[in-house]
């Protein structure tokens, strides 16, 4: 169908949107999760703002589920290099995603105020802890993993978990967390309302500049302070995948070329500067809707701006940057990435219709009329 | 080297069998839901719609742990099986995706629609949705098989000296590998099982007590019938066809009968007996002629081959496997000579058997006769655990048929509840369905040993490159985790169970009723 170079840029392209589908929709049930102990003042605040996601969160999961399936089966060398590197920032992770399902689900089934607050702050902890370590994962993808891999392709990390706490991403870190607040206080402004959804709106009021600000120097901290990764020998981008075909080192400013080569990529950058400004300005006008899309929209610059400055990096390598994993070499055969992307040409314009259509059904806000009527079904 | 082997085998066995405690109510119970619902659409009588939500609040108690645990097995195999994810990825990987593509996304997003839609969907839209629910499950599953039975009949891939790895050469053999249309049909039907046992338990529970007769009446007689379906398949259509094909399914079949030497077709049936796997015999056996000639080959000429026979074709095949690997290495080395390619595409089928003996010398070439024999020792499952929990799971099997051969017989005779000891023997056979699967995954998978995947990669080659420490963190959290977790949903079970549909607070019930006479 495609030849071999043009399916490894699809795929490039489907895992990007796969990512940014997930911090989009899971980014506002993650969101209201934090937001739900700062908020919510009374129980039926917090049920209220449990249940504006609750028909919602488990589909929206399944972005983040597709997307680590997607990276097995079209990166897969990226798949078990990346996650068997961060393996403790992997198990963490994967505890805290343990509360949410059960927290969302066991928390109305008892009436008890200490078995509603323990479940209050396990689905704290499940959503605020998971946005944390997505963005210092990314931070520490920006400036190289210290790992290797040997003639059999077999890879090992040499770092310690601590390694991966340096300053940067930690401010990456925070910045994520604001990112998914902005996300889920914007998404609180359109389906609450009263004075939780002013207090909603307060929160987007200030996480938007704090957003904006830290992505700024987020960026300048890239630019200034954190060396790029470039290529040292031609990629046959059309050969068979393997990462020690070619060779690449570590240059500082690197991660700017791109924008220098290709001036339209500065558009993400742009959006993700701007876009929480709007929502500010949305907010500050109680469009709320109008806030809700600029968030989303802010969500695909900054993402956006990783993928463009690394491109076509995916891991590089801090101790043999030739042995960096990118979208040329790490990925499935021809034959393979054939077939999923017939997959995804059918599959995921489908999972988008019916995801709508969820939506469109359960459109419209929710407030304590709502709560005392479906007082023993809703969440 | 051998403790993060072990480590790493004991976390993915817990934590997968875990995940099997959820996924079979999960696939019974949601087409359960759907024959509530579709009856409640037909005849409009609310009752029907009660047993939906009712049933249905179960069914979402054990959904949140089945998605919980879920996301563990989707993270493990980067995480703890880092090599295996690189050496198959390419094959291993795609109805993975698929499955999150096609089935886990359409499940997830009715199933909030399931619960949520009621007052905002019409009735056709939101008996759409449960199917929806119940289709997307059975869609997960499909996927989830082709996966695993790939890992036990690897067919339609082939592997690739540049990339180092296995890469797919036919999707439609992948898809339609034997091992996974059989396996798919028994798994399924066996979470059918599951569901229809839960229902009939809990609603035997009710007669016992003389609560809610006619909405436990019901729900008993769709279960009865349901789970008549289910055995059946499980059982009629069951795995042992699948032990036909590959070299590792016939050991397989050859531990779980303990059958050391290749008898004469049609093979005898050992019922009963002690496999001794260092003299290489079955103390004490009890046989029945012909049986397992008839049930492992559908015929009485074929032969059934014996163990003894497998480990002699596995020697020639490390020593074959030697030479491939050697020439692997020249190629590696860049004497791409078309000899050498010829050579080694010629021998790379037994590439996997000479990787066996990476285990006692990395060198794999200048392995010595010990090493040999110590590899082919290596190359079956221990036979003993394999014949025992084969055992059990057929014999939960058969004990359920006819459960639920009576349950059925009750329910047309329009006498449910009558027998108090059938309803008693009903609500305790309840763990049966789970202990006939969890017995029933042991064998498919301890007996796929010493292989992650069959005949291509040694168990101990597929761990990531990780301490002690770090699997014991993660081990001891996971458990601590799990434990917690299932101590709390048993709990909510067993409280929204006994509770029955006075949960439902319609005031219908029996609870509130007694409330209301008292008050």
């Amino acid at each position: 169908m495609f030849d071999y170079e043009t399916l490894k840029l699809i795929w490039w392209v489907l895992i990007c949107v796969l990512l940014i589908g997930f911090v989009i929709t899971d980014g506002f049930d993650m969101g209201v999760g934090a937001l739900l102990p700062v908020i919510g003042k009374t129980d039926e605040e917090r049920r209220i703002m449990i249940n504006t996601i609750a028909p919602h969160w488990e589909g929206n999961q399944v972005w983040l589920v597709l997307a680590a399936g997607a990276i097995f089966a079209a990166w897969p060398t990226v798949y078990a290099t990346a996650f068997s590197g961060f393996y403790v920032a992997m198990m963490l992770t994967l505890f805290a995603l343990f509360f949410r399902p059960v927290g969302f689900d066991y928390r109305s089934k008892m009436a008890d105020t200490r078995w509603r607050t323990s479940w209050d702050w396990g689905i704290f902890i499940g959503s605020a802890i998971p946005p944390i370590i997505f963005g210092v994962a990314f931070a520490n993808l920006l400036q190289g993993v210290p790992f290797t891999l040997d003639e059999f392709l077999r890879s090992s990390y040499q770092g310690g978990i601590i390694d991966l706490l340096n300053p940067f991403a930690l401010l990456v870190g925070v910045f994520s967390l604001m990112l998914f607040v902005l996300q889920g206080s914007t998404w609180l402004q359109m389906k609450t309302e009263g004075a939780l959804k002013e207090r909603a709106r307060k929160v987007s009021l200030i996480a938007a500049p704090v957003v904006c600000a830290l992505f700024a120097i987020a960026g300048i901290w890239l630019a200034k302070g954190i060396d790029g990764y470039v290529l040292t020998s031609v990629i046959d981008t059309n050969g068979p995948s393997n990462p020690l075909l070619k060779t690449a080192v570590l240059q500082s400013g690197a991660w700017l070329t791109n924008y220098d080569t290709y001036p339209i990529t500065m558009v993400a950058p742009a959006l993700g500067l701007t876009f929480p400004l709007l929502a500010w300005f949305a907010s500050k006008k109680d469009c709320n809707a109008a806030a809700f899309v600029s968030s989303s929209i802010a969500i695909l610059g900054v993402l956006l701006t990783c993928a463009f400055s690394m491109f076509p990096f995916i891991m590089p390598s801090s101790l043999d940057p030739s042995a960096s994993l990118t979208l040329w070499d790490a990925v499935s055969s021809e034959f393979t990435l054939n077939i999923m992307t017939i997959a995804a040409v059918i599959f995921l314009p489908l999972i988008l219709l019916y995801t709508s259509w969820a939506y469109f059904k359960m459109f419209g806000r929710i407030g304590k009329a709502f709560m005392t009527k479906y007082k023993h079904s809703a969440y | 080297m051998d403790n993060i082997v072990d480590l790493s085998r004991f976390q993915f066995a817990m934590t997968a069998m875990y995940h099997f405690l959820f996924v079979p109510l999960t696939l019974g119970l949601a087409w359960i839901l759907v024959i509530m619902e579709s009856l409640y659409v037909m005849t409009n009588k609310e009752i029907y719609k009660d047993m939906t939500k009712f049933w249905g609040k179960l069914f979402g108690i054990n959904f949140a742990l089945g998605v919980t645990t879920g996301l563990t097995m989707e993270f493990q195999f980067g995480t703890n099986w880092a090599y295996y994810s690189h050496y198959v990825g390419d094959v291993f990987g795609a109805p993975l995706a698929i499955e999150g593509m096609m089935a886990f996304f359409l499940e997830s997003t009715f199933v909030g629609l399931f619960f949520f839609g009621w007052d905002r969907l019409s009735k056709v839209q939101h008996l759409g949705a449960t199917c929806l629910v119940a289709f997307g499950s059975s869609m997960s599953a499909l996927w989830i098989l082709v996966a695993n039975a790939w890992m036990q009949n690897p067919v339609g891939a082939e592997f690739n000296y540049e990339t180092m790895r296995m890469e797919m050469t036919s999707f439609a053999d992948v898809v339609f590998n034997p091992v996974a249309q059989v396996k798919f049909v028994h798994t399924v039907a066996s979470g059918y099982v599951a569901g229809a046992m839960f229902v009939l338990a809990i609603s035997s529970y009710y007669l016992l007590k003389g609560r809610d007769i006619a909405f436990a009446k019901r729900s008993f007689a769709i279960a009865a019938a349901f789970g008549i379906a289910g055995i059946l398949c499980t059982i009629v259509l069951g795995d042992e066809s699948g032990y036909e094909v590959g070299d590792v399914q016939k050991a397989k079949l050859a531990a779980i009968e303990s059958e050391w030497d290749t008898q004469e077709a049609p093979a005898s049936f050992t019922l009963i007996g002690f496999p001794n796997q260092e003299e290489q015999r079955t103390d004490y056996a009890v046989k029945i002629p012909y049986a397992l000639g008839i049930i492992a080959t559908r015929s009485l000429d074929e032969e059934v081959t014996g163990l003894k026979d497998l480990l002699a074709e596995h020697e020639v095949r490390i020593r074959n496997g030697m030479v491939a690997y050697g020439l692997l290495n020249k190629l590696r080395n860049g004497d791409k000579t078309p000899e050498n390619i010829a050579a080694f595409d010629a021998s790379k089928i037994d590439l996997g058997y000479g990787l066996l003996l990476k285990k006692y010398t990395d060198n794999v070439t200048d392995a010595t006769d010990e090493q040999i024999k110590m590899a082919v020792d290596d190359s079956i499952p221990s036979v003993a655990p394999m014949f025992w929990s084969f055992r059990i799971m057929v014999g939960s099997g058969i004990f359920m048929l006819f459960v639920f051969l009576f349950a059925f017989y009750q329910s047309a005779r329009n006498r449910i509840g009558e027998n108090k000891l059938f309803s008693r023997i009903c609500l305790y056979s309840l763990p049966l369905p789970w202990i006939a699967i969890e017995a029933g995954w042991f064998v498919a998978e301890y007996g796929r040993q010493p292989w992650a995947i069959a005949e291509i990669l040694p168990t101990h080659m597929g761990v990531s490159t990780l301490s002690i420490d770090q699997l014991m963190f993660s081990i001891i959290s996971i458990a601590a985790f799990y434990t917690v977790i299932l101590a709390i949903e048993m709990f909510l079970m067993f409280r929204f169970a006994r509770l029955g549909p006075s949960s439902l607070k319609t005031g219908k019930y029996h609870f509130e009723q007694l409330e209301n006479k008292q008050g």
